[in-house]
């Protein structure tokens, strides 16, 4: 199985069909031509630089440096988390939460991967390390955003319903059980959808890459279900772990609702 | 005699202090302006916002209950009450439906709507279907944020009624509450709440 390698001739022919596109742009006066050959830009040169520094990081192999990359990504991807809710918790708090669900996620799920299906040797070599923890936080990435948002936004909608069970006597948990639920499920609906879907309406990005780089479909196939899992598991401990980490900081000792330390993103919007 | 309720230098960042005492079968209706700070007082004494200072209840101290304990015991009924169900019957017990059907008579709700959706109620058939949540728990204190604000005169007397039946029963309340007349009927003592200090009226 040895990948057909692509020359830059190859891209070149390729890149005719985004100067087509360029094209369109024109003759339809869409007025994307700019943004496409900066969006074509961008593409080539983040890519070609993620390519160098992954080249320079496998012909190193050092354990500290692979987990110094892995853990740039997960404080990235935390960032992403803690960016996309309306609401605001005070004292970072959506980073610090978004950041520690995110890293709690990806590290158990990879290392759990790495040690017990793919096993490279070692276990850590930054070959299979580095991408399979890329592939995993996307999706915890969105398992915990869509927690996140559903849980500050449903907490602002539903605080008359949660103090009303507090004040009949009612414990934090059961008040802010159904948020909780509703938060968690549309974290997971996005991969059991992916995974319903997969394979009938489209074949999914894994399995086609290895396919096209020679592997053999039943081995690509294989690979494709262990990553599902992983993506499934992944975006589950992320979105429980975002939910229940927020709920924590939505009340106090006394179990009431704090929702004094939530602020909203825009400036200048009334709440 | 210890007071039912007892509550002193009680204070939030944005109101109080509050020194207040209320016996068993007293009520005491707090009037005053929207945003004085009449339900902060409430909601404070419910510990549903942060606050500081005592509050006792039969003489024992809220930081000997647990906090959903103490809220079961000193029950607040919000002006605008919240819901977590669809229905009425959703937010009551199932063993409880007979005598949530049997007080909504009493208050003028008609049994055909406590069995209707929430949505399709008016605000003054939610109105008492939210005392009927707090009233069913049988609380020694009730905190009740202008119970009959959204009611007409037939039903403001139907709920005064029960009220009165309850504070005869050695309830101590605490009633908020636009309506001069009404503190009047109700109030054992009167007090009138002003840029977030009470003072007796």
């Amino acid at each position: 199985m040895t990948p057909i390698v692509l020359t830059i001739p190859d891209l070149a022919i390729a890149a005719s069909l985004i100067v087509l596109d360029g094209v369109l742009s024109v003759v339809l006066r869409l007025g994307l031509h700019r943004q496409l050959a900066v969006a074509t830009i961008r593409l080539v040169v983040q890519l070609v630089l993620v390519g160098f520094i992954l080249r320079g990081v496998f012909a190193l192999a050092s354990p500290l440096l692979t987990l110094g990359v892995v853990l740039v990504m997960i404080a990235i991807a935390g960032r992403e988390v803690a960016a996309r809710p309306e609401q605001r918790l005070a004292r970072f708090g959506n980073y610090t939460i978004g950041a520690s669900a995110v890293a709690f996620a990806t590290l158990l799920t990879a290392i759990l991967a790495l040690t017990t299906a793919i096993r490279p040797t070692p276990w850590y070599d930054p070959r299979y390390a580095i991408p399979l923890a890329g592939i995993v936080l996307g999706s915890v990435l969105n398992g915990a955003s869509l927690a996140l948002d559903a849980l500050l936004g449903g907490v602002v909608q539903q605080r008359a319903a949660i103090e009303a069970r507090l004040a009949l006597g009612g414990t934090i948990g059961q008040a802010m059980r159904p948020l909780v639920r509703g938060a968690i499920r549309r974290a997971l609906l996005p991969i059991v959808n992916q995974m319903s879907a997969a394979g009938l309406v489209t074949l999914p990005g894994i399995m086609t890459g290895q396919i096209l780089a020679g592997m053999a479909p039943m081995e690509a196939v294989k690979y494709q279900i262990l990553l599902m899992f992983l993506l499934a598991g992944g975006s589950g401990l992320a979105a429980v772990a975002v939910t229940f980490l927020g709920a924590r900081r939505l009340t106090d000792d006394r179990q009431r609702l704090r929702i004094d330390r939530l602020t909203q993103k825009t400036k200048g919007r009334v709440a | 005699m210890t007071a039912r309720l007892r509550i002193a230098n009680l204070r939030s960042g944005v109101a109080g202090p509050f020194e207040l005492a209320v016996d068993a079968g007293e009520c005491v209706a707090i009037t005053g302006a929207s945003g004085s700070g009449k339900s902060l007082l409430l909601r404070m004494i419910a510990d549903l916002d942060p606050n500081e200072g005592e509050a006792l209840l039969d003489g024992r101290d809220r930081r000997r209950f647990h906090a959903p304990e103490w809220r079961r015991q000193v029950v607040y009924s919000a002006a605008e009450p919240g819901w977590w169900g669809e229905l009425p019957l959703d937010h009551f017990p199932r063993s409880e439906h007979a005598r949530v059907l049997a007080l909504a008579d009493h208050l003028g709700v008609a049994p055909g709507r406590v069995r209707d959706a929430l949505a399709r109620l008016s605000t003054g058939e939610r109105q008492r279907l939210a005392l009927i949540r707090a009233l069913l728990l049988d609380p020694p204190v009730l905190l009740l944020d202008e119970p009959t604000g959204a009611l007409d005169t037939t039903a403001t007397a139907c709920v005064e009624t029960v009220l009165r039946e309850r504070l005869a029963g050695g309830t101590a309340m605490l009633v908020v509450t636009h309506s001069d007349e009404q503190a009047a009927r109700l109030g054992n003592r009167r007090f009138h709440m002003a840029e977030r200090r009470l003072s007796p009226a």
